[in-house]
């Protein structure tokens, strides 16, 4: 799996560059996640507009960064929710939780003016 | 004009025409993760039936098939990349079955609860999102293996 990591005015975009987040894959993401917490990053944006199938061990993967914003006082959003995921985050109700943007630029700018 | 009928047919099982029985082990590592939810996705698209709700379907399998093997793989088997996992998938004229073996100590899928919206935990999603998708959901231990199977009931289109 493939992850790009970048920062836009203090904000840090994950994009996941798979067509699969699955248990294979998830404890990199999970970690990664983690990783760009524990160096000082607040707000984040995981951008999934790659990732055509996510299983409960993605969504898990998800909610382990969203509780690392949470415990560093910032927010971890999603944007670009194909078919597939979204209907995953709907079916386990992970959408009343989550931010969901339409793309990374809507996610980003949800940021501005904090 | 009527398939023939002899030397393919493997199986005892009665085959109809428009029944299809795949029987695939691979090793227990999550590598293979992809492989088996794409065939699950082809094979809903093989499907004359359904219909619109083809692609819902080929969503459907991937989910379930990706769900049901990594139960096995991590749970049963603790990742023991040595063990095989087997799977098979039967699709006779309205019913699709999935079964998914594992050698290990087996568990009771009776207990396992609804995951609670409420709390936000890391797991606890997996049989609950075969159960919502599929129509019925048993796990059986058996003397030499334990198998997870689950029935979905096909509609025309």
């Amino acid at each position: 799996m493939k992850i790009e990591v970048t920062e836009t005015h203090g904000v840090t975009l994950l994009m996941l560059a798979n067509d699969r987040l699955d248990a294979h894959n998830s404890d990199l993401v999970k970690g990664r996640l983690r990783d760009v917490f524990e160096s000082g990053a607040k707000d984040v944006v995981v951008d999934l507009s790659e990732v055509r199938f996510i299983d409960s061990s993605g969504l898990g993967a998800m909610v382990s960064g969203f509780k690392n914003a949470v415990s560093h006082h910032g927010r971890l959003v999603l944007s670009g929710l194909q078919t597939q995921p979204r209907s995953m985050f709907d079916l386990t109700r992970l959408t009343r939780v989550f931010d969901i943007y339409e793309n990374a630029e809507a996610a980003l700018g949800s940021f501005a003016g904090q | 004009m009527a398939p023939s009928r002899g030397s393919e047919r493997s199986t005892g099982a009665d085959m109809g025409e428009n029944s299809i029985e795949l029987d695939i082990r691979v090793p227990n590592q999550t590598r293979y993760l992809s492989l088996i939810g794409r065939i699950g996705e082809d094979l809903a698209r093989e499907l004359e039936k359904e219909g619109g709700r083809r692609e819902t379907l080929a969503r459907h399998l991937n989910t379930v098939l990706t769900e049901a093997m990594t139960n096995a793989i991590v749970h049963a088997h603790d990742g023991d990349p040595e063990k095989t996992v087997h799977i098979s998938i039967s699709m006779a004229d309205d019913e699709l079955c999935i079964r998914v073996f594992d050698q290990g100590q087996g568990f009771d899928l009776n207990a396992v609860s609804m995951p609670d919206f409420d709390r936000l935990e890391e797991h606890g999603r997996g049989i609950y999102i075969i159960r919502c998708l599929m129509d019925t959901v048993v796990y059986r231990r058996l003397r030499e293996h334990n198998v997870l199977e689950m029935h979905k009931k096909l509609r025309r289109s």
